[in-house]
């Protein structure tokens, strides 16, 4: 039963400003940040379920080929070093853009673009290298046949996600130096292309560092 | 722009470079350790520590979620991890394989 006097402050507690009351965002960020950060937590979601069920095969397959040689571990390590790098030129990119320095950010996407590319010819490379050897999506000439539905399943989705970036990136550095952009939209796809970087930190170790071949 | 959100926080390039450098060192470190040749269990393991550790780095200051509201961290976090963990689940079943040896 309500007095008088609680009824007020329940009224005032009501109308108080409150980070959950509407007409705001309760995360203090647009709703396309927000929108771009919920789509990264499902896509890591899927690319963990991927790389999750990859290493229970991986480790409980006794004849797990390791066809990794110096040079095809060489050759990942030098595109995770381009994934880094291209995160480091992305986030320069962000800052520019929150500067309000609009050649600046262009100038910086396109070297994220550039390492994105560079990921994608070096990885394309190594593909045709092991279908050359002969491996195919349920038979390879060295050991279980899983092996190169795993593999091409896994760098497939991630390559297609990073090729993906690289045309968004293209979209949002075209729009910027058109000015129909703004530092938030810069940003949002910045998130895009860190989460690709981050599902490589986890794909390099798991398939290639896993699967080395010691001579 | 800039009024409807909280303040922008431009950081200083230099922490830029460092998590860059700890990035590389790490990734050093995880090729150095593979070719240890230790046993497929230990390597697993280890490697999923360091990854977690540079998918970390890469979420707090690349992507800047160490600067953002709590409320969005706890929105986002415990989810991921939850997911993740209940699928870590599955790991004894295919380390008792890798026990069990050629079957």
């Amino acid at each position: 039963m309500a007095s008088h006097e609680a009824l007020g402050n329940m009224q005032e507690a009501i109308t108080q400003e409150s980070a959950w009351s509407g007409g705001g965002s309760p995360y203090a960020i647009g709703s396309k940040k927000l929108g771009m950060w919920l789509f990264i937590l499902s896509d890591a979601i899927t690319f963990g379920a991927l790389l999750i069920a990859y290493s229970f095969v991986r480790v409980g397959s006794p004849l797990w080929p390791r066809p990794f040689a110096m040079a095809s571990i060489l050759n990942a390590t030098v595109m995770t070093f381009v994934l880094l790098s291209s995160s480091v030129s992305m986030v320069l990119a962000v800052r520019a853009a929150k500067l309000g320095e609009r050649g600046q950010t262009v100038k910086w996407i396109l070297a994220t673009m550039l390492g994105g590319v560079a990921f994608d010819v070096l990885h394309i490379r190594e593909w045709l290298g092991l279908i050359g050897e002969g491996v195919r999506l349920f038979q390879n000439p060295w050991g279980t046949p899983l092996f190169g539905a795993t593999f091409f399943g896994l760098t497939g989705l991630h390559m297609t996600h990073v090729t993906v970036g690289v045309i968004y990136l293209g979209v949002i550095a075209f729009g910027t130096s058109r000015s129909k952009f703004t530092s938030e939209d810069v940003e949002v796809s910045g998130l895009y292309w860190h989460f690709v970087d981050l599902v490589w930190m986890f794909i390099f170790p798991l398939v290639y560092l896993m699967s080395a071949k010691f001579a | 722009m800039a009024a409807t959100h909280a303040a922008e926080h431009v950081q200083v390039k230099r922490i830029f470079l460092y998590v860059w450098g700890y990035l590389l060192a790490l990734t050093v470190a995880e090729v150095f350790l593979a070719y240890q040749q230790l046993n497929l269990k230990t390597m697993l393991m280890i490697l999923m520590a360091l990854s977690i550790v540079k998918a970390s780095l890469i979420i707090s200051y690349f992507m800047h979620l160490r600067y953002e509201r709590q409320s969005l961290i706890l929105t986002l976090m415990p989810a991921l991890l939850f997911v993740l963990g209940m699928m870590f689940a599955v790991f004894p079943d295919s380390l008792r394989l890798l026990e069990l040896g050629a079957r």
